[in-house]
């Protein structure tokens, strides 16, 4: 349940967010690797070292998917249809997962942002993000 | 026992001697009171919790935020007997308290972003990892006592 003023909120980091897409989601990644080493499991075909190019692509693609669903949070069901088959079929990552890299995200960003990220506007991130990864869970069975 | 790396221990003592703890206690009991509402339950008694700007300037909150970050100092003067160290501690959690402990997960997470956004660039991903996993050593010592 997103009020509009949440809404407005989530937006207006993402927009933030956007133009650093890359840096984000690599950091949010490291971060990840760092704190709960069994996300690497998940990483073996691809180098994840900090600033290498698969990390950083991979990064900016996450980052620039949950920046898409912000831009119409009711769609998200329609917008994420693709990558929830994905997901589902293809990567079949745990979904518990989802939740380890939204907090290592709100992370990064409270990094970025400094004070900027109030409690109100990391409320309203992590409900965001937590719809965001129940969406892309929906397809799993 | 908890295996310690000489990273992880110098980096917990560094970031706890840095820490101002009137504000970041506060700020992280504050913060969890906002983006968890369902921890208010437990504070009842605290007069005014209706929105964050009256979270954040409660002094009852701001006064046990700062009991509740000093109550970490335990586990830094023992990090190779966390376990012990709060085993009364989960006691009172559990059997006076009545605090679910799934609570204390959360509350240790809105310390992590309190003190990412205070650090910045300063904490990096290994500084989180270490960081984390002694918050996640305490609060699986808080949670040995529930049966």
């Amino acid at each position: 349940m997103l009020s509009k003023k949440e809404k407005e909120l989530i937006a207006e980091i993402c927009g933030k967010l956007t133009p650093v897409a890359e840096d984000i989601g690599s950091d949010a990644l490291l971060r990840m690797f760092a704190t709960f080493p069994g996300t690497k499991t998940y990483f073996s075909h691809l180098d994840i070292s900090p600033r290498s190019p698969h990390l950083l692509s991979h990064g900016k693609k996450i980052v620039l998917a949950i920046a898409e669903g912000a831009k119409d949070i009711s769609q998200l069901a329609v917008s994420l249809g693709p990558l929830q088959t994905f997901h589902a079929y293809q990567l079949r990552i745990v979904p518990t997962n989802f939740k380890i890299l939204s907090h290592c995200m709100l992370v990064t960003i409270a990094c970025h942002m400094g004070d900027d990220f109030t409690p109100v506007a990391h409320a309203a991130m992590d409900k965001y993000l937590s719809a965001f990864a129940a969406v892309l869970a929906e397809k799993y069975r | 026992m908890v295996e310690w790396t000489d990273f992880e221990r110098a980096t917990i003592q560094d970031i706890f001697s840095k820490i101002n703890y009137e504000v970041v206690g506060p700020a992280a009991l504050s913060r969890c009171l906002v983006v968890y509402p369902w921890t208010q339950r437990y504070f009842g008694n605290f007069g005014n919790l209706y929105n964050a700007a009256a979270i954040a300037s409660n002094p009852l909150v701001a006064k046990h935020g700062t009991t509740i970050l000093h109550g970490l100092d335990r586990a830094l003067k023992n990090m190779d007997n966390i376990k012990e160290t709060y085993s009364e501690l989960s006691v009172l959690h559990s059997e006076k308290l009545h605090v679910d402990p799934d609570n204390f997960k959360l509350l240790s997470d809105c310390l992590t972003i309190v003190l990412a956004a205070q650090m910045g660039k300063d904490f990096t991903a290994d500084v989180q990892g270490a960081f984390q996993k002694f918050l996640s050593v305490v609060v699986s010592a808080l949670g040995r006592q529930y049966h």
